[in-house]
């Protein structure tokens, strides 16, 4: 395959505006002298409130096999580190997959 | 060697055992879809985000005007802002340089580990920051040209389970947080609009709907009565 040069340009258009992504909130946030409270709290919700778009809608339009992974690695997680989480997790996927063939 | 470099790469290694069989898959879609290892390459480095990286080489596919597919990676990483927003508190000592630098590598699981990490008081140093981005931007792009090379041998990830890594630790990420106030309406409110979004507009919209909608039942919990300026035990 040959490489295209408008490609090239592409990537760096689509790497530049992600770019803009990563640096965006940060500009906006310290033109601001003093934060309103509701917006400091806001601000707390970010991780949680983005993190859960990232499991909630595969946990709910895949099969029971992808389910059973993620409450088994919930549970886990409430005692376990994050290496022990992950494997349980994958530990139920692969059982309910070649197992019980869910 | 200096404990913080230990601690970034340590947590950073396990966060990329969980996205290098999804570099596998985006360099083997990308090939698939007509691009070259070298565009592949170049989009893990220069662009480094692995579903919107996934979603331009889909789009690439299609042969869709060149701004759209611009536009379409800039929305799937428009979360992004509010991680910018949220995490400027936590590196306040940081140069601007530095800020630049470490801004470029603002991914999900650097953002949460970054946050979790400035919240508990242990030191968010630039050196742990760039550690931890280290340990999963290295294997990202290898792991990228690897499956780019040899995409078409791997097969199905699902026989290996391989899929279900990342869902599980983001989840992982959010139960960590679950001891922060208004944790439980915010998570329902975006997990209701992530898969409301999901089903009635489509992916990859959901993010941003699931995320705002998240964020907005934050801003209208009602406010703590004594100003909690302290920062407060995050679960580990």
């Amino acid at each position: 395959m040959t490489q295209d040069l408008s490609t090239i340009w592409l990537i760096l258009a689509a790497a530049l505006a992600t770019y803009a992504t990563r640096i965006g909130g940060y500009v906006l946030i310290t033109r601001m002298r003093t934060l309103p409270p509701r917006l400091e709290q806001a601000l707390n919700a970010v991780p949680a409130a983005v993190l859960t778009t990232l499991w909630a809608p595969t946990f709910f339009t895949s099969g029971w096999d992808v389910r059973v992974a993620l409450i088994v690695a919930a549970l886990v997680s409430l005692r376990y580190p994050v290496l022990v989480m992950l494997a349980a997790g994958w530990a139920a996927a692969m059982a309910s997959r070649h197992l019980v063939g869910l | 060697m200096n404990r913080q470099i230990i601690d970034g790469i340590r947590g950073g290694a396990i966060v990329a055992l969980s996205a290098c069989p999804f570099a596998v898959l985006f360099g083997a879609v990308a090939v698939d879809n007509g691009l070259t290892v070298f565009d592949a390459a170049l989009m893990s480095a220069t662009i480094y985000a692995g579903a919107s990286q996934l979603v331009g080489i889909e789009l690439f596919g299609q042969h869709v005007a060149p701004w759209l597919i611009v536009l379409s990676i800039f929305a799937v990483n428009f979360r992004h802002i509010l991680y910018s927003a949220a995490i400027a508190r936590h590196i306040r000592t940081y140069s601007l340089v530095q800020k630049a630098v470490a801004f470029f590598f603002l991914i999900d699981p650097q953002f949460a580990e970054a946050i979790r990490r400035g919240e508990s008081g242990r030191p968010l140093s630039f050196v742990w920051y760039m550690a931890f981005a280290g340990a999963i931007y290295v294997p990202w792009l290898v792991f990228s040209i690897l499956g780019a090379w040899f995409g078409s041998m791997i097969g199905d990830p699902k026989t290996w389970a391989l899929d279900v890594l990342l869902p599980i630790y983001f989840l992982g990420l959010v139960l960590g947080f679950r001891r922060k106030p208004g944790f439980y309406p915010v998570v329902a409110a975006s997990m209701a609009a992530s898969v409301a979004g999901y089903y009635l507009v489509g992916s990859p919209w959901h993010v941003s709907i699931g995320a705002i909608c998240g964020v907005a039942v934050a801003a209208l919990l009602p406010l703590p009565t004594v100003p909690d300026g302290t920062t407060e035990e995050a679960p580990s």
